[in-house]
């Protein structure tokens, strides 16, 4: 059997699997409750300085499918609202009851040097094996200067990096913001800083529905809303995306990266680590399934690893870095056509009126003599986009197979097409 | 299908309460959540099979979309726009052959969209408000038609002439409207007064004028409305219940199925109804499977059906076969009866056992007897053709064309009463819809 024990920033973990910084690791109550169920480790739920923050009631909204499915959720919690001694005495009882799990603790203050060092070694003294900055909440803190309004800022981020990295003597993470224009800039910054780690996604800022009675956004409090910080498995593509950033970057490469981001499915956790992350955190599955869900994140990802003969995590991670490229690396050359298993058809005809409406009328649907319909996809109008086969309700029914062209890889830059060509 | 289950006892005498809730709906409406999630399952085809298997056309897609997005009421605008009977085929359709049986989920996971629970989940809501505000009438024509038959066809054909502006004059030979929606379909389809129910939805529209116990050929005659009105629907279902021929018919205990189907259907209190002990029905179609079921709930100790072909030949759907062994029914197939024994009461009837060779039905001189206190006679309905007078008829029903007209110009059918499909509600709305359209063109509407 594969193990699923891993390092990240020099701490062992007996799985990748830790819950993120959120309500599930508000208190020891939760936190034993997911150590008992098997989770690795849990970065607690962001500590700052007394007096605590105060909440608000009606925190979180919800995206939904019409089939019931969440497709995403947002909220507008702030940080821990229980004192500052409470959860460290609490995370010094977790530490001596679970002596092999993780413990990050996670933090913010304003932006002042003093602050940040003295609550990192307040955090630092109770025990926890890493500090993870929360330099992403993009709803209430950012308002009072801290969380994204950091995090947005790569020179604040250095900087409140280096303060900590300065103060404590275990590893530091740096928990980054999505809602930036480029994740390399806060990425960098936080290694010139001096972090062991980068952590992300923070959530998406996001306004998740509107109230059409009450005319505000949801959730609606009082009759107003804000926006919120946007998780679940619909932000996965984005936090997908940015791990594969620093991971192909030149100069972050060697940042080991705790990736966050819809972590729902074994699967989902084994696509991270192929694009380079290091270990994983997970939040929205296990707020909207509860704490069991982790049996098949190790299971499916051991089962995985067994069936493709990665001994451990790191036999397979960083695999698919260097397959993702820059579209001008792309073959010009490569040829797909969908094709048609008229043997597991059903004839809904989902294909034929997304290529005809949407896309190249490359879809021909014929009506049999029987009053059945055939549909077949015309090879010349057929550029190979992928629709038809997604929306195809039958699985394997449709497939994208290559064209044996006998072409050479051709990257846009050198192809004949390209009239900015530089000349040679 | 979680079908209410059947309370039956061996002496036969059920009490009112078991009676009752025998009799209860047969599939308990879906509840909103049951419903989105059915609705979220449809895939949404394009030139979706489901719709070119409904007679009326129903743009299932739409609707079971508009089901998902919660508009309801968009659902069913949908549906009562193509079919304004669509509460009724929710319920009596045989969607098994019809669009749940082209649904491609049947073909792709052996579980079709439960498309008329969806209809039915759409549509009621409309109906217990009892109001037509889903559909306006256009500015009065002033053009008059009479409708013979407040059936399915002629009510169909009544309501898409009102919306039109024309004012519509029913004439109805029983006493309520409806047609066999009110007085022929199983009572645990159409409970709670649903047939009456609906039929108030229709005349809401308004334009529509129902005169009761004017029976055509008795009490209203085709000269007469011709010369009265600028244009006449005939809509009225086949009324001579077929008969056996055989001796002993006339003994008591030996009935039409459809009588006492309408019997069922009209008793204030179905416990004072009476039952045969030992009941045997005739005949393979829906309306035996109906009266067998039924009979078995009323209380009947047994209940056979013989039918002198085989199972797969049976007019009655599988499913509608099904319903009828999971409620007790024996189905005797390959029998045709000879005889109906007893002195003034039935006591028996005698069956030969019959064989299909090279497609012909043969007797096998193979007799048996099946004693019975009561015998239904479910062998099909067929016109009457002694109040026609000039009308073309062809394969026994009226003859028309693709409006709907009949050979007389200004005369129109539909229903039952022409060979347009099956013998169904569905069918007979369309019949109804088409000839709308063609007497709206007939009295120059196409061009008004």
């Amino acid at each position: 059997m594969a193990d699923l024990g891993c390092t990240i920033a020099g701490i062992e973990t007996i799985n990748p699997f830790w819950l993120a910084s959120a309500p599930p690791t508000d208190k020891q109550y939760n936190v034993e409750r997911a150590f008992a169920a098997g989770w690795g480790g849990v970065v607690w739920k962001t500590l700052g300085e007394d007096p605590p923050v105060v909440n608000v009631t009606s925190r979180y909204g919800v995206h939904k499918d019409t089939a019931r499915g969440i497709l995403g959720m947002n909220n507008i919690e702030l940080i821990s609202d229980r004192p500052l001694e409470v959860n460290l005495r609490e995370i010094e009882r977790v530490r001596t009851n679970y002596p092999d799990r993780v413990i990050i603790g996670s933090m913010m203050a304003p932006v002042e040097e003093e602050l940040w060092k003295e609550l990192a070694i307040k955090i630092a003294n109770s025990g926890v094996h890493g500090i993870e900055l929360n330099l992403g909440c993009p709803h209430g803190m950012c308002e009072r200067g801290m969380g994204s309004a950091i995090g947005q800022v790569p020179e604040l981020v250095q900087n409140t990096t280096r303060w900590v990295r300065e103060a404590v003597d275990i590893p530091v993470f740096t928990k980054l913001t999505p809602n930036t224009t480029d994740i390399l800039l806060p990425a960098e910054a936080a290694l010139a800083g001096g972090a062991d780690a980068v952590a992300l996604i923070n959530t998406v800022n996001s306004v998740i529905g509107v109230d059409l009675d009450q005319m505000a956004p949801k959730p609606v409090l009082d009759g107003k809303g804000t926006h919120g910080g946007y998780c679940g498995a619909a932000v996965k593509p984005i936090a997908l995306h940015m791990v594969a950033e620093i991971a192909r970057n030149v100069a972050t490469k060697d940042l080991d990266i705790s990736a966050i981001g819809g972590i729902t499915t074994w699967r989902d956790a084994a696509e991270f680590i192929a694009l380079g992350a290091n270990a994983l955190q997970v939040c929205t599955a296990a707020m909207l399934y509860g704490f069991r869900i982790i049996e098949d994140l190790n299971d499916g990802l051991s089962d995985f690893m067994d069936e493709k003969g990665y001994r451990n995590i790191s036999d397979f991670r960083g695999m698919a870095v260097p397959n993702t490229v820059n579209w001008n690396d792309l073959n010009m050359n490569y040829d797909l056509k969908a094709k048609i298993d008229t043997q597991t058809c059903i004839e809904c005809g989902r294909c034929h009126i997304a290529c005809e409406d949407t896309s190249h009328q490359a879809i021909l649907m014929q009506i049999q003599a029987d009053g059945s319909r055939k549909f077949s996809v015309i090879d010349d109008e057929c550029v190979g986009c992928n629709l038809c086969q997604m929306v195809c309700p039958v699985p394997e029914c449709i497939t994208m197979e290559p064209v044996d062209n006998a072409l050479p890889y051709v990257t846009w830059p050198d192809h004949p097409k390209n009239t900015m060509k530089s000349a040679e | 299908m979680d079908e209410q289950p059947i309370d039956s006892a061996k002496d036969s005498r059920l009490s009112a309460q078991q009676i009752t809730r025998n009799f209860d709906d047969l599939h308990p409406p879906l509840n909103a959540q049951q419903a989105g999630m059915e609705a979220s399952r449809c895939l949404f085809c394009y030139d979706a099979p489901c719709v070119i298997a409904c007679p009326t056309a129903i743009d299932i897609p739409k609707f079971i979309r508009q089901i998902a997005t919660g508009n309801d009421a968009g659902a069913a605008r949908t549906i009562l726009s193509a079919n304004i009977m669509g509460g009724t085929c929710a319920r009596a359709c045989p969607t098994e052959i019809l669009c749940e049986q082209k649904c491609v989920l049947a073909k792709g996971e052996d579980h079709p969209i439960n498309i008329s629970a969806l209809q039915r989940h759409a549509v009621d809501p409309v109906i217990a408000a009892a109001s037509s505000h889903l559909f306006a009438r256009k500015p009065e024509t002033g053009k008059t038609i009479a409708i013979i038959g407040a059936g399915p066809a002629g009510l169909s054909c009544a309501h898409a002439l009102a919306v039109l502006g024309h004012d519509v004059q029913v004439f109805e030979a029983r006493e309520k409207p409806g047609g066999l929606n009110e007085y022929g379909l199983a009572a645990y389809k159409m409970v709670n007064d649903f047939a009456a129910r609906e039929v108030g939805f229709i005349l809401g529209i308004g334009g529509i004028c129902i005169e009761y116990n004017q029976a055509f050929g008795r009490d209203i005659f085709l000269e007469q409305l011709q010369e009265e009105f600028d244009a006449v629907f005939i809509g009225i279902g086949l009324g001579n219940a077929n008969l056996l021929g055989l001796a002993g018919e006339n003994l008591n205990g030996v009935q039409d199925a459809l009588q006492f189907i309408a019997d069922l259907r009209q008793a204030k209190d179905k416990s004072a109804l009476k039952t045969g002990q030992q009941v045997i029905v005739i005949g393979g179609g829906n309306t035996a499977i109906d009266a067998a079921i039924q009979a078995k709930r009323l209380g009947a100790n047994s209940v056979t059906m013989v039918y002198r072909r085989g199972l797969a030949q049976m007019g009655a759907t599988a499913w509608e076969q099904d319903l009828a062994k999971t409620n007790g029914v024996i189905l005797c197939e390959w029998a045709r009866p000879l005889k109906i024994q007893g002195k003034n009461k039935v006591q028996s009837m005698v069956f030969e056992r019959t064989k299909l060779e090279s497609g012909k039905l043969l007797a096998t001189g193979d007799e048996f007897v099946l004693p019975a206190d009561q015998v239904l006679v479910a062998i099909g309905q067929s016109l009457e053709n002694q109040i026609l007078g000039d009308l073309e008829t062809q394969y026994g029903k009226i003859k028309v064309d693709d409006d709907g007209q009949t050979n007389i110009c200004g005369v129109f059918a539909g229903g039952d009463c022409i060979a347009s499909g099956e013998d169904l509600t569905v069918q007979a709305v369309q019949d109804g819809k088409i000839a709308a359209k063609g007497i709206h063109n007939y009295l120059g509407g196409a061009n008004g």
